[in-house]
């Protein structure tokens, strides 16, 4: 990439040495802290950093962790990636993932839905990446219908090539107002947020699945070139090739992530049959996903911050004897409003053993009731786990989902695994 | 519908107005009546279908500025919750759904538009939105005593001489600072969005009484415990 002005040179340098020493000193991984640092001395400096480079911006209300992982893991084909891998999605954290990289010429970044017209405006990337949208934490976040139409707005002012979920009518419609893109057929479990069209609100007709048009105004599903195939694990590529996704992430979700991961690599040139290969090595994504081994027991961790997230990890369980523990907070980056917990169908979870953790387990107690589950309180990991090796000392396996404080919590008692 | 001893809820419009856990006023009181051995029967009414007028109970739930505006408008096209009201049904709305049961509610610029009209209350805009735990002293008439929730809204809501508030606030806005909610007959709405009823079951159990009459007890369970814990943590507020 081009040489920096001194000026912002000199604002890269200090919002470096911030990031170092907010982790020598334990207070952080410096992703924050050091953007800044960094922008207080240079306001063009994102602007600055970008340029030169192929940059791809990932965007949804879930998954954009994992899908800027998995692009990554793709692009390192080619040599170095700038990306904020540690989920400091916003203008701050990026220009941290760029000055950390100042040699690399390709990045991916994960965005904020709020901050995505903002970073596309100041970065010009090549790649907008799209998957999903959904009702999420709303005491701080945007309305979603708002969002989208931010979203479109910005597309329709800038050059960037869109990757876009087509089965997500809002998705679908923000990303219809670029100049270009490719439609990934990736599916969309949660529809409770997109039976209305985001063009007129007609109600949507929606047979057969992934289909969707609006008989009011003839808003419709793009034609899509790539698509994932859930029952056969099967990613369809453009030309028509079928390759096996068999990922080591679990879930639809995660080969939603995937197909939208390939199609993005496709557009660096990368061929899907050797992106797939290389997604296949990544096994967790900052902690999630992963397991950890316990007083003998392997414990899932699964993070799930709203109902679209909450659906997809019940579709992830292990079979019925398998228990599971919910966890649920209510702190500021979980949001304050527990009302989504009404959202959710628990009655798949009536043949399982259930506990339930977190600060606000009265909620998910009633909810639980409510649905007909049975369950059992408990306080701590280790308590559920000394409750069931006293019934049944075989034990191997326990499945946990919880939001994200309650999530963090979680791990910060078992080590930052990654 | 065909049971036509079972009591009918009725939820409009889920597809629009459905934003935040709406669905669990939906299910506690089904399970408040089932427990008592009161069946019911939930129907679910979309955007695009009519409003069928032999409902007991009406549910209408939160929604984004512009999924209340098209509510508003199909619900105004349909008349059928209008000509129930009229019958004397039961009608519990709430956030985006109490405000376009009144007679005016304000859009996203603060332009006045035509409310449904079975609550005499108007709505506009504040200065601030209200967002957070909220305490309100029901209308001691009503038997319900103290109810709480959480309010994500906008709104501010003036109550007409033919409606009187629901509650007087202890903690957080509602309509003014002052009141929270409003009722006129059996059509009652207020800012405690989502859950509204799991969170204070003593309300359900008023919409539950206007129907049927005198109500068997029931064992204190979940919902009292929520009520109590919520309670106690929006007054340390």
């Amino acid at each position: 990439m081009s040489e920096l002005p001194l000026r912002a040179q000199l604002a890269s340098v200090l919002g470096r040495s911030a990031a170092s020493l907010s982790r020598a000193t334990g207070r952080g991984d410096g992703s924050v802290i050091g953007g800044r640092v960094a922008l207080k001395v240079e306001p063009d400096l994102l602007a600055k950093l970008a340029r030169g480079r192929r940059l791809a911006l990932v965007s949804a209300t879930n998954g954009k962790t994992t899908t800027t992982r998995l692009i990554a893991q793709a692009l390192r084909e080619f040599g170095d990636v700038a990306t904020n891998e540690y989920g400091a999605n916003m203008p701050t954290g990026h220009i941290t993932a760029l000055s950390d990289n100042r040699s690399a010429v390709n990045g991916v970044l994960e965005v904020d839905e709020k901050y995505l017209p903002q970073v596309l405006l100041a970065t010009q990337p090549a790649f907008v990446v799209l998957m999903n949208l959904s009702r999420d934490q709303m005491d701080r976040a945007s309305e979603i219908n708002l969002l989208a139409k931010k979203w479109r707005t910005a597309l329709g002012k800038s050059n960037a090539h869109v990757i876009a979920n087509a089965d997500d009518p809002l998705v679908a419609w923000a990303g219809l107002g670029a100049p270009n893109a490719t439609w990934v057929s990736a599916g969309q479990r949660w529809k409770e947020d997109s039976w209305c069209c985001p063009e007129c609100g007609g109600h949507l007709r929606r047979e057969a699945d992934p289909h969707w048009e609006c008989p009011e105004c003839g808003l419709a599903r793009p034609r899509t070139s790539w698509a994932v195939e859930n029952e056969t694990d099967t990613l369809v590529t453009p030309e028509g090739q079928r390759i096996k996704l068999r990922m080591n992430l679990p879930g639809d979700a995660n080969r939603a992530n995937a197909a939208i991961a390939a199609a993005t690599a496709a557009g660096y040139g990368i061929h899907p049959e050797r992106t797939v290969e290389r997604l296949r090595e990544v096994t967790s994504v900052a902690g999630r996903y992963t397991s950890v081994v316990t007083m003998g027991v392997e414990v899932r961790l699964l993070l799930s911050k709203n109902p679209a997230g909450w659906l997809e990890s019940f579709a992830v369980l292990d079979p019925p004897r398998t228990p599971v523990i919910l966890a649920v907070n209510a702190q500021i980056p979980d949001g304050k409003d527990t009302s989504w917990l009404w959202d959710v169908d628990y009655t798949v979870l009536r043949d399982r053993r259930v506990f339930v953790m977190g600060e606000r387990r009265t909620d998910l107690a009633l909810r639980l009731e409510t649905d007909g589950v049975r369950f059992e309180i408990a306080d701590r990991v280790d308590e559920v786990l000394g409750r069931l090796k006293a019934e049944q000392p075989d034990i191997t396996k326990v499945d946990l989902i919880a939001n994200y404080t309650a999530f963090q919590q979680i791990r910060t008692a078992y080590g930052r695994v990654q | 519908m065909t049971n036509t001893s079972a009591l009918r809820i009725v939820w409009i419009y889920p597809d629009l107005l459905s934003t935040y856990g709406d669905q669990g006023n939906v299910l506690i009181l089904k399970r408040r009546a089932e427990l008592r051995g009161i069946p019911t029967e939930i129907v679910h009414v979309h955007s695009s279908d009519s409003v069928p007028e032999q409902g007991d109970i009406y549910l209408l739930g939160g929604g984004e500025d512009r999924p209340q505006i098209l509510a508003a408008e199909r619900l105004r096209a349909d008349g059928g919750l209008a000509r129930a009201a009229a019958r004397g049904a039961c009608v519990f709305a709430v956030c985006a759904g109490y405000q376009i049961i009144g007679e005016t509610y304000g859009d996203d610029e603060a332009n006045p538009l035509p409310g449904v009209g079975i609550l005499d209350i108007r709505s506009g805009r504040g200065q601030a939105r209200a967002v957070g735990e909220i305490v309100a002293d029901v209308e001691p008439s009503l038997g319900v005593g103290r109810i709480t929730g959480f309010e994500n809204h906008q709104g501010r809501t003036a109550i007409g001489p033919s409606a009187r508030p629901l509650s007087t606030t202890v903690r957080g806005i509602g309509n003014d600072d002052r009141t929270e909610g409003a009722y006129q007959g059996q059509v009652l709405g207020t800012y405690l969005h989502g859950p509204a009823l799991p969170r204070n079951p003593q309300l359900a159990d008023l919409l539950l009484r206007w129907r049927v009459g005198q109500l068997a007890p029931l064992a204190p369970s979940w919902g009292e415990r929520l009520h109590d814990e919520r309670m106690a943590a929006a007054l340390r507020q």
